[in-house]
């Protein structure tokens, strides 16, 4: 008998074992609800799987009745809006400011602690001041997810600048390079993978910026749907939103690593 | 053509003396290898040579130009590995330092002038052996190939002295015979000064036209930091020339 961790799955059987904690979690959810509702016919704590595929297709396609909107998509549409202009922003922010701290001592000195100590502020905090500074529009909503995700993915980005072999940088300059050349044909390039990656790893922080924001001041949006009908129990809504919240996410996240991947082949590995 | 002057050239670290009192000057077209026990300050001597380390006392000449205090194109390293970049093809790093040079502003050529920069990239990798792994990226390059890579992005911009750091030291022993037919023939049809670090003395022996040993002369046993190294023998070699070169 071999050890365990020299027990490796066959493709077919490993992809039967991904599928065991959602078929788990789903056969609970129908044990549990099936339970509670032969107790009690009202219950909403755990509707059936029937109620929450009808409701969610009366969010999904027929309008609201009193706004005239199709609410899903409503919602979908202005939370995808704010979080990925959030995210470009990031993006942006972090990819120059990240270089600039790891590549020029200068301005890493200059510029390192603040941003080691501004990363320490809990966004959350910081949020009645936006409200309250930008008022409770987009800009704030926008800026709080800014605030959130980008001081940590300057210091990964900074940190692997400074990982660089200084051999590389010593010698692109005996090869003539100036610090502009330097940075655009040697830092640059490696880092847009990293950047990619440190996007990834924020994108669960960014939702949870984007639905706190949403769920405080909002007309509409995810985080606000489901922070609405909370106020009469409506496990029928606020479940699909979640799945739906989590396909989006997780959607993103897969678009992220095939870009990564097609982009930049030589960082695979 | 480039004359290297050292003159009264010392180094410390506050109370740790690593260089003492070196005297030097090496013509123009020497191959000069370097030998010595770990910590004998061989390194220091060639990240001074480098531009990354200052001396603390004395000067370094070019030509009888004080050297410039930082990594540039007169003088090319090729570093035991890590120097490679992950991103560029073969024929990218070939073509960097050209571009550099060429585009000091976007960092790459077009047209007409990159034409002529991948045709001089060509040719330098046929000599290299490397042209079929041309499109390769350094991950998918074997050790020696990976080395014959780093060789020709730094011959290709034309150092007047190329300094190597113990260049084969991470090699197969099979193959650093052919490294060293390689570097001979380059070292020949492209008359640089090369100074290279080895810890193989026949190695050292093979190469050169001149072999400097790394030692210290004087050692206190109560503080072993108070006195540095310095050159302890200049020989002079004739073998390392034409006939190797010309045989390969």
């Amino acid at each position: 008998m071999p050890r365990l961790i020299n027990l490796h799955p066959r493709r077919s059987s490993a992809l039967a074992l991904s599928a065991l904690p959602f078929l788990l979690l789903l056969i609970v959810y129908i044990i549990s609800s099936s339970l509670r509702l032969a107790d009690n016919a009202d219950d909403k704590l755990l509707p059936a799987l029937g109620d929450l595929y009808s409701t969610f297709k009366q969010y999904a396609l027929e309008p609201d009745q009193r706004s005239g909107e199709i609410l899903l998509w409503l919602d979908t549409l202005a939370s995808l809006k704010r979080i990925t202009i959030a995210l470009c922003i990031s993006t942006t922010l972090s990819l120059f400011i990240g270089l600039c701290i790891g590549i020029i001592p200068l301005l890493r000195a200059a510029f390192g602690p603040f941003i080691t100590v501004a990363s320490m502020i809990p966004p959350l905090a910081v949020l009645p001041i936006l409200f309250i500074a930008l008022g409770l529009e987009e800009t704030s909503k926008i800026t709080l997810i800014v605030i959130g995700i980008t001081p940590v993915m300057i210091r990964d980005l900074s940190q692997r600048c400074m990982e660089l072999p200084t051999e590389q940088l010593i010698k692109a300059q005996s090869l003539g390079a100036s610090t502009w050349l330097l940075i655009i044909r040697v830092v640059v390039p490696q880092m847009l993978p990293r950047l990619l990656g440190a996007l990834r790893l924020s994108l669960a922080s960014a939702w949870l910026f984007l639905i706190s924001a949403e769920a405080i001041a909002s007309t509409e949006g995810l985080g606000y749907r489901i922070f609405l009908v909370r106020r009469y129990l409506a496990m029928d809504v606020i479940l699909p939103y979640v799945l739906w919240i989590t396909l989006l996410a997780f959607t993103m996240d897969w678009m992220l690593r095939t870009l990564s991947r097609k982009l930049f082949p030589w960082a695979e590995s | 053509m480039a004359t290297l002057t050292v003159k009264r050239l010392w180094k410390e670290y506050g109370n740790q003396v690593v260089l003492e009192n070196i005297n030097l000057t090496v013509a123009d077209h020497e191959f000069v290898t370097i030998v010595g026990a770990s910590g004998s300050g061989k390194t220091t001597f060639l990240k001074m040579l480098l531009g990354i380390e200052q001396p603390s006392r004395g000067q370094l000449l070019i030509d009888d130009k004080p050297i410039a205090p930082e990594p540039d194109q007169q003088r090319g390293i090729v570093f035991q590995r890590y120097s490679l970049f992950p991103h560029l093809s073969v024929m990218d790093h070939v073509l960097l330092g050209l571009e550099f040079q060429g585009a000091p502003f976007v960092g790459r050529l077009f047209g007409t002038r990159r034409k002529q920069a991948v045709e001089k990239a060509n040719e330098m990798l046929n000599s290299v052996g490397l042209y079929q792994a041309r499109d390769k990226y350094p991950a998918q390059l074997s050790g020696g190939m990976q080395q014959r890579l780093s060789i020709a992005q730094s011959v290709i911009c034309e150092p007047k002295i190329l300094l190597l750091d113990e260049p084969f030291g991470a090699l197969d022993p099979g193959i650093t015979s052919d490294m060293h037919d390689l570097i001979l023939n380059l070292w020949e049809s492209r008359r640089m000064t090369i100074f290279m670090i080895t810890h193989d003395v026949q190695e050292s022996f093979k190469l050169g036209t001149r072999l400097l040993v790394f030692d210290k002369l004087r050692h206190d046993p109560q503080s072993p930091e108070a006195y540095g190294a310095s050159i302890t023998y200049d020989i002079p070699l004739r073998n390392g020339k034409k006939t190797q070169a010309s045989a390969a």
